[in-house]
């Protein structure tokens, strides 16, 4: 067991980094980050759509999120392998592939939350801003996006830590991430399997637990402000 | 633009493949949502307790299977778990459908925790004077809960629990990584045999959103049929 971490672990941890791509555990960190930091920008934009009073744009992004909510992320991801290289014209790496797919998934869940947050105010809040004299956007972006999205960062510590287990499925497609060098690492030792996916599995455990108490004492924090000194998220 | 022709991946060959596919998902969620529901409510009642090893016991349950990602969860029960079984066992193992067996062993602790949690919050939801005029009733602790406060938090835990089932269904899809022949499995080898990926997935796509809606739809059905009463 002790030789197994002495041997593995920097490879564990940074791939075939420097002599080759970067892997492990920190290209699983690397790709949720990024791909949590390009769904938000998505999720806004696809909740604001969901609520839109223009039908053209409000149907298609129902239809589109309700097709990526009830598909499995792996077919979404085997969707993105194939059409991001007729869209770009040549043949896409794993990493890009998978940080489109996570952030046209993570978008689409999003946005519910963002269209939920939005709904739950009182129309009175839309409609006496738009009476003031706001424009539909300046009522949307000074008044009702800061009240209902308020409480969301608690949320979007939350999905972080589903965007981190998501990441795992880049195994399927042969992604360096930690979960297929750790398969790499128990194809090489072959008689530790219990060990190695033990060890996986309590690295997984330790990041997305830890993340998740951060998000609990952030959500109580929140919770024992009141909502009005709470306008500026 | 390319052409979409579906003939080749409905040919009859491909269609059994992939039908073949769509019944082991289907067998695979069924299987998987009969055993996780009563471990679920078991792990919920563990968290409740008045005993404070039970509790503690729910909550590892619950935090250690949810933080860790289900794939992992396959792999170990797949690769690394069956390597601890002696040899007999293990033979015996492989010539019976061990990616099935691991793939819902993983889905039904990782479903089990999630549904835990569900049943917990619907638990809670049930005021404490429900409880109080059960027992003043003269009802004993266990009846209490087994004719009063479940019964009642079991039809508010109804909504999250169906969307729940609902993730369970897209998640059988991840035991393609251990070879399980369930629809996505299925999807990949069709495709690799026919060349004809988009058909392939848009087929594959429509059965997963299919009965993701069929689901949905009972469940509505359910809830005008049985609406939650407030307590």
């Amino acid at each position: 067991m002790i030789d197994l971490l002495q041997n593995y672990w920097l490879y564990f941890l940074l791939g075939q980094y420097p002599e080759g791509p970067l892997g492990g555990l920190t290209l699983t960190i690397l790709l949720s980050v990024s791909a949590l930091l390009l769904a938000s920008p998505v999720g806004l934009l696809l909740g604001l759509a969901r609520v839109s009073q223009h039908r053209a744009l409000r149907w298609p992004v129902t239809a589109l999120i309700f097709v990526v909510r009830g598909s499995p992320l792996l077919m979404v991801i085997f969707w993105a392998y194939f059409f991001l290289p007729s869209v770009t014209g040549q043949q896409t790496d794993q990493f890009p592939t998978m940080l489109i797919a996570l952030a046209i998934f993570n978008g689409a869940y999003l946005a519910e939350i963002v269209r939920a947050g939005i709904q739950a105010l009182p129309r009175g809040q839309m409609e006496s801003a738009r009476a003031l004299g706001l424009s539909y956007t300046t009522a949307m972006r000074r008044v009702i996006l800061p009240q209902a999205l308020r409480n969301s960062l608690p949320s979007l510590v939350n999905q972080l830590v589903t965007t981190i287990k998501e990441t795992s499925l880049g195994y399927i497609i042969g992604l360096a991430e930690v979960s297929f060098i750790a398969s790499q690492i128990n194809i090489q030792v072959l008689t530790m399997p219990v060990q190695v996916y033990g060890v996986l599995a309590l690295t997984y455990f330790v990041l997305c637990f830890g993340l998740s108490r951060i998000a609990y004492a952030l959500e109580r924090r929140l919770a024992r402000r009141p909502i009005s000194s709470g306008a500026p998220v | 633009m390319m052409e979409l022709d579906f003939s080749v991946v409905l040919s009859a060959e491909f269609r059994s493949w992939l039908i073949g596919g769509l019944v082991l998902s289907l067998q695979l969620t069924f299987i998987t949502l009969l055993l996780a529901l009563p471990l679920g409510i078991a792990v919920a009642l563990m968290r409740l307790s008045s005993l404070a090893a039970l509790r503690w016991l729910g909550f590892a349950f619950v935090e250690g299977i949810r933080n860790i990602p289900l794939l992992v969860h396959m792999l170990f029960w797949y690769f690394g778990a069956t390597a601890l079984l002696p040899e007999a066992a293990r033979a015996w193992l492989y010539e019976h459908n061990a990616e099935s067996v691991c793939a819902v062993i993983a889905l039904t602790f990782y479903t089990a925790a999630y549904m835990a949690e569900d049943v917990r919050s619907g638990i809670r939801t049930i005021p404490a004077t429900q409880t109080e005029a059960a027992r003043a009733l003269g009802l004993g602790a266990a009846e209490t809960w087994r004719r009063i406060v479940l019964p009642q938090a079991l039809r508010a835990s109804v909504p999250p629990l169906v969307s729940q089932t609902v993730s369970l269904w897209k998640n059988t899809s991840i035991a393609t990584v251990i070879g399980a022949a369930e629809l996505m499995y299925q999807a990949q080898r069709v495709e690799t045999a026919s060349f004809r990926g988009v058909e392939t997935f848009a087929v594959a796509t429509l059965a997963y959103l299919s009965v993701s809606l069929i689901i949905t739809a009972l469940s509505i059905a359910y809830q005008r049929r049985y609406p939650v009463r407030p307590a």
